[in-house]
């Protein structure tokens, strides 16, 4: 419902002609400033020479700033967002408050997942840009990590606003770098972006430490204080509001940053950091886009940061653990999960709107094509209702409209990389070879009108057993897995035949079934009558093999921050044990 | 479960070898975003422990997949291919613009009584 009405404001056209001119007129002056910059640049070349051979081999250059990319395909035109197209040509590493050079000169093209035609360029970072980030980090939490709360609320609120105000042109952005729908980004994506930083920013200023009374002249204070600079790596699936769920908390607790985003989606967070940069100290938050080896291994292996934080998957996040544990430092871990969503047969006792919610629950598989860590992939469906519901759910996951991300109909779009399609395609052929019975979808979507090389995979419903792989193994595309359970017992004892513990959906107009199931079902979220809500206040992460941590929630700000126990004898006398 | 590797997927491992030394292992990853991936380290760089399972080796090199998710996969052999792409994390694949894929086939665990 309230991706509908949300829509329905996006789609008010009043306000989208007001926020594209506004977003028309900050790149403008955006333009401005670049030319202005060129130029001075080129009548300081020599200067510039002369001062590169008095620096330091470390020290970074400043990035020459480049013109909007404009050549780009038909597939990819933006005008009827009423947004210009959003990526200039070639970012650099964020670092120190200003865009550098990659260090090696390096760079990389970042393709759009949508018909994999290169959008910019950013760049192929090493170990040396991961240190002149870290330089710049360690540089500015001596300042940061004393700012006082209010003006570090203020910050986060301020960053809050200057999203918002850009909230069609980041959706953009994000939907060319990811695939994703554009609807999705607007409605989702960007908003709860937004509610992030502002949660951080009030939860701050509401919060307090503690004091316990020891005796009456004996007490122990205990004061939130900041880890330090931390290293935070951020997935490919929700490239903006991942970074998020890592800077906001990170930020709020008196952190830096260094932060690498995914080299499959590395320029959404340059344009954000183009619109906020300026709002923080310079060195606070640094990104180093980059491969994981070159790039991403430096940062996590570090002993310069305090804490790493990553999502992706078990083998790398054993690796990160190890590295961790070399450098003796705590960990956030979030890998995933391959999430029940169960439906008692009592949903199907009135054909009302509850029913017609529950059919949405079902079909929530297809957010994000899939790519969601707690994406519903396994459907556990009372056997006396199955061919019933299984009708509807089928014919609404046929209704899933698949087209061009960059449509305001389109519902799902394209997988974020070719390698994850391969991925699912491979997935796909086994659960065929499993035995598993396609209810519907099952190959690779082929699109034309310039989408021909885009990477799009059919909604799937595969009908089997739970020991099948595909029930086993997340496959993070827009593939669900379903089989039948008898009662409640048998419901439980499948949803918790899994490895992972992340997320959860349970389904029933029965309160106390709700509960029970609620309750023990192994998993870190378990959403009742509900599913993919991930509102800043309610926490996030995994059981058993799904993470380590929680992200989200003022719980976060604890595992950013250590416990100063200011223990404080008031008694004039000694103890008299010497 | 076998795990065998494609002339393509053997290649990239003999570049890996001439490029970072003889010593490397795989293991076999799940979960989230890369999930499913098989990733290969220098071999002194991952821990791997007594809940990890040796399946086998492609190319000369041990592949490793950890104790719960053999048990889970063991209906499975596990053929390791190679793909155009630029991700896999840490892995050595990572950046040559090639990766390794994990594709499997049907087969029949140890100890199934096929009578």
């Amino acid at each position: 419902m309230a991706i509908k009405k949300k829509i329905a404001k996006t789609k008010a056209k009043k306000k989208k002609t007001k926020s594209a001119k506004k977003s028309r007129k900050k790149l403008r002056t955006k333009k401005k400033v670049v030319t202005k910059k060129s130029a001075t640049k080129k009548r300081s070349k020599k200067t510039r020479i002369t001062n590169k051979l008095k620096t330091n081999k470390r020290e970074v250059k400043k990035m020459s700033t480049e013109t909007i990319k404009s050549d780009v395909s038909a597939s990819l035109d933006t005008s009827h967002l009423k947004v210009p197209f959003p990526y200039k040509k070639k970012y650099g590493n964020y670092i120190n408050g200003k865009f550098v050079e990659p260090l090696s000169g390096k760079y990389f093209d970042n393709v759009s997942p949508i018909n994999n035609e290169v959008i910019c360029q950013v760049p192929r970072s090493d170990a040396k840009d991961v240190d002149a980030a870290l330089d710049a980090a360690h540089e500015a939490f001596k300042e940061w990590g004393k700012t006082d709360i209010t003006t570090r609320s203020n910050i986060l609120n301020k960053i809050a606003d200057v999203l918002e105000k850009n909230l069609n042109l980041l959706a953009t952005a994000e939907c060319l770098d990811n695939g994703k729908p554009i609807r999705e980004c607007m409605a989702a994506d960007l908003p709860l972006v937004i509610d992030h930083w502002r949660y951080f920013a009030g939860v701050i200023r509401a919060e307090e430490g503690s004091i316990a009374e020891i005796s009456n002249s004996q007490y122990s204070y205990n004061i939130p204080e900041p880890l330090g600079v931390v290293g935070q790596i951020v997935p490919w699936n929700f490239p903006l509001l991942m970074a998020t769920w890592k800077l906001a908390p990170a930020l709020a607790a008196g952190n830096c940053s260094v932060i690498k985003p995914a080299e499959q989606t590395p320029a959404s967070i340059m344009l954000m950091m183009e619109l906020i940069g300026d709002l923080l100290p310079p060195g606070v938050v640094n990104v180093v886009s980059g491969f994981g080896l070159e790039a991403g291994k430096p940062l996590a292996s570090s002993k310069r940061i305090a804490k790493i934080a990553f999502t992706g998957e078990t083998t790398t996040g054993r690796l990160i653990m190890q590295y961790a544990a070399q450098n003796l430092i705590p960990i956030t871990l979030e890998l995933g999960g391959k999430s029940p969503n169960i439906f008692f047969e009592d949903v199907m006792d009135k054909d009302d709107a509850f029913l017609d919610k529950c059919v949405e629950g079902f079909v929530m598989f297809n957010l994000n094509q899939g790519e969601v860590c707690t994406c519903p992939s396994r459907a556990l469906v009372q056997e006396s209702i199955y061919d019933k519901f299984m009708e509807k759910v089928i014919a609404r996951t046929k209704a899933v409209v698949q087209d061009n991300p960059l449509k305001m109909e389109t519902m799902i779009g394209a997988q974020a990389s070719v390698e994850q399609m391969e991925k699912i395609k491979s997935y796909l052929d086994l659960g065929k070879k499993e035995g598993a019975k396609v209810l519907c979808g099952g190959e690779v979507a082929k699109l034309n009108s310039g989408l021909e090389n885009g990477n799009y995979i059919q909604p799937t419903i595969f009908e089997g057993d739970n020991k099948m792989r595909i029930f086993q193994e997340e496959i993070f595309g827009p593939v669900v897995s379903v089989t039948k359970f008898k009662d409640e017992a048998h419901a439980l004892e499948i949803a918790n035949d899994t490895l992972y513990g992340l997320g959860a959906g349970v389904w029933t107009r029965n309160g106390n079934i709700a509960y029970r199931m609620g309750r023990a079902i192994q998993a870190g979220i378990v959403w009742t009558n509900c599913y993919h809500a991930y509102p800043a206040h309610s926490p996030f992460g995994g059981y058993k093999q799904s993470g380590v941590g929680r992200e989200t929630h003022k719980m976060m700000l604890n595992h950013y921050r250590q416990n100063k126990n200011l223990h404080v004898s008031y008694a004039e006398n000694k103890l008299g044990f010497f | 479960m076998k795990v065998t590797a494609t002339k393509s997927a053997l290649e990239l491992i003999q570049q890996l070898k001439d490029t970072h030394g003889e010593n490397l292992l795989f293991h076999q990853s799940g979960g989230c975003c890369d999930g499913s991936a098989p990733m290969c380290y220098p071999a002194n760089e991952y821990l791997v422990g007594d809940g990890d399972v040796l399946i086998g080796k492609i190319g000369g090199i041990p592949f490793y997949i950890s104790e719960t998710q053999h048990e889970a996969w063991k209906n499975t052999d596990l053929i390791i291919d190679c793909i155009s792409g630029m991700g896999g994390m840490f892995s050595l694949d990572n950046g040559t613009g090639k990766r390794f894929l994990t594709r499997s086939e049907i087969c029949v665990p140890e100890g199934t009584n096929l009578n």
